[in-house]
């Protein structure tokens, strides 16, 4: 099992998640983020004087997925999040050493 | 006894349910400009207002502020202690408890239209000690000197039909004094410290927009053709100065905002505040207009002297409440209202240019002065001093002066 983690921007959220759910993943979690990477932040003005705004507001998505699987979601997620400018974002996959559903207490690829 | 008008009477009462609405819409324009751990302590800081000075006002303010008082002119008197034999008392056409009413609404706002500067870093007890001490000691004395027809200013002839001097430029001075001896916010002007909802800020100008009706119409004191001119002035400059700081703005920093449209109408509505009911035909435009560039411009002074006016009161109403009052020296008319006098451009004397200028310039020094002898005395006095400690200022004033959270939308 592999966990992907990908930071997205915000207005993609909604066709990455149609995409990734077209493969069959059948859960992600979202949460809001704020970060930099090489797009830097952004300006805003307030009555004339200009504020350097460090961190600009990101999506992170995370899915945990079955390692036969995790290519194609990948893939999948590159294809949707990307718009060709900078800030499009990254995608990273680590290892998972195994992973539990609550409900029924079933253990391993049957959880996710 | 004069007989009561109930249109007069009516409109009085009217407008003072909308001057006291101003109070919270400016809480809102404010607290939407500061951080959202602050919001709270923003808020409330306004709305005391509406709870201590009511109380005072009764007690002794209307008293020392309109009671006839010495041939001096310098304060009122005792005689109204209470409210005492006032029940059924006449002011002109209206009961005189409609004008106690619709004076107090003014007492209350003065004093809040000074927490703008003093943001995010006043002790909570500093501030109930200065907005008492500050309405009984300076507010009252002015009002006096200004609106009461036995005050020395209104002897000598100085206009202000709503209030440019007793309170605009009376509340920015304290707020200038207020901000050099609590000094900057922690690590202003370096970190970024932009508001966290503009919405909120557009709320309130639209609020304060609405009661400013009451407060410069209503100043008439009756429903008449004065009152008809202060509300379209008001009105009209309002607009004109939305307009002049967008383009200075959009000239000097490369987009109109929406900061700088809330803004720009404040500003127009203060420097209009004098003018209302002695001004007409194109005049508004003119001072609205005049009010949005100025204003606009007064901000920057902030950041050349290195004081922490957070959110620009002294831009905007000790600047806007004195370019107002000088204004009115030129564009006066009295075809619009009998009981003021010509300014220049209408074949007025020069001298009573000179008469506003005093007026100002009187008011100013006499709230800055007593304003900072106020704050050290209090710096001196309460433990703790009138400032947040340095991890309490990082945390906030929500949380650390009243155990609150403005937003708790993670809380399940």
């Amino acid at each position: 099992m592999k966990l992907i983690t990908a930071i997205i921007k915000p207005h993609k959220l909604e066709e990455v998640k149609d995409a990734v759910q077209n493969l069959g993943v059948k859960g992600l979690t979202v949460t809001d983020a704020r970060g930099f990477g090489r797009q830097g932040g952004h300006t805003e003005v307030y009555r004339g004087a200009e504020y350097e705004i460090a961190f600009v507001p990101k999506v992170r998505l995370e899915i945990v997925a079955d390692d036969p699987d995790v290519d194609r979601i990948v893939e999948s997620l590159l294809a949707t999040a990307r718009t060709g400018k900078i800030g499009d974002g990254k995608v990273w996959v680590v290892p998972v050493e195994t992973a539990y559903r609550i409900r029924t207490g079933e253990v391993g690829p049957d959880a996710i | 006894m004069p007989q009561l008008d109930t249109g007069d009477t009516a409109w009085v009462l009217t407008a003072s349910a909308l001057v006291l609405f101003m109070t919270p819409g400016l809480a809102f324009f404010y607290g939407g400009m500061v951080r959202s751990k602050n919001v709270l302590a923003m808020l409330m800081q306004n709305f005391f207002a509406m709870g201590i000075v009511t109380v005072l006002w009764v007690l002794v303010g209307y008293s020392l502020a309109f009671g006839a008082g010495s041939s001096s002119g310098l304060i009122g008197n005792f005689d109204y202690v209470g409210l005492k034999d006032l029940t059924n008392a006449m002011s002109g056409t209206i009961p005189t408890l409609a004008f106690v009413g619709f004076q107090l609404t003014f007492a209350v706002i003065t004093p809040a239209l000074i927490t703008g500067a003093i943001a995010d870093r006043m002790r909570w007890s500093a501030w109930v000690g200065f907005i008492t001490l500050w309405s009984l000691v300076v507010y009252l004395p002015v009002a006096h000197w200004v609106f009461s027809p036995a005050g020395w200013l209104f002897k000598r002839g100085a206009l202000d039909f709503a209030g440019g001097t007793v309170v605009h430029v009376n509340a920015g001075a304290a707020a200038l004094a207020l901000v050099l001896i609590l000094g900057r916010r922690k690590n202003w002007p370096g970190e970024p410290m932009p508001p966290h909802s503009l919405p909120l800020t557009l709320l309130g100008t639209g609020i304060l927009w609405f009661g400013w009706f009451g407060f410069n119409a209503g100043s008439a004191l009756a429903a008449n053709a004065v009152a008809a001119q202060a509300f379209l002035n008001t009105f009209v400059a309002a607009a004109a100065a939305m307009l002049g700081w967008l383009i200075v703005e959009r000239l000097k920093s490369g987009h109109a905002t929406t900061l700088g449209a809330a803004s720009g109408a404040v500003a127009g509505l203060v420097a209009i505040t004098p003018c209302a009911g002695f001004v007409g035909g194109l005049a508004p435009i003119a001072i609205g207009f005049a009010a949005g560039a100025v204003c606009f411009l007064a901000v920057s002074l902030k950041f050349r002297f290195k004081y922490d006016d957070s959110l620009d009161v002294v831009a905007v109403h000790l600047v806007g409440g004195i370019l107002g009052s000088i204004l009115l020296g030129l564009f006066a008319d009295k075809s619009v209202n009998p009981a003021g006098h010509d300014g220049v451009f209408f074949g007025g004397e020069w001298n009573a240019l000179g008469e506003q200028v005093l007026a100002v310039a009187v008011v100013l020094v006499f709230s800055f002065v007593v304003a900072a002898a106020i704050g050290y005395a209090l710096k001196a006095i309460l433990p703790g001093g009138i400032r947040v400690s340095e991890d309490d200022e990082d945390t906030g004033l929500d949380l650390t002066q009243h155990s609150e959270t403005g937003y708790a939308l993670e809380r399940v």
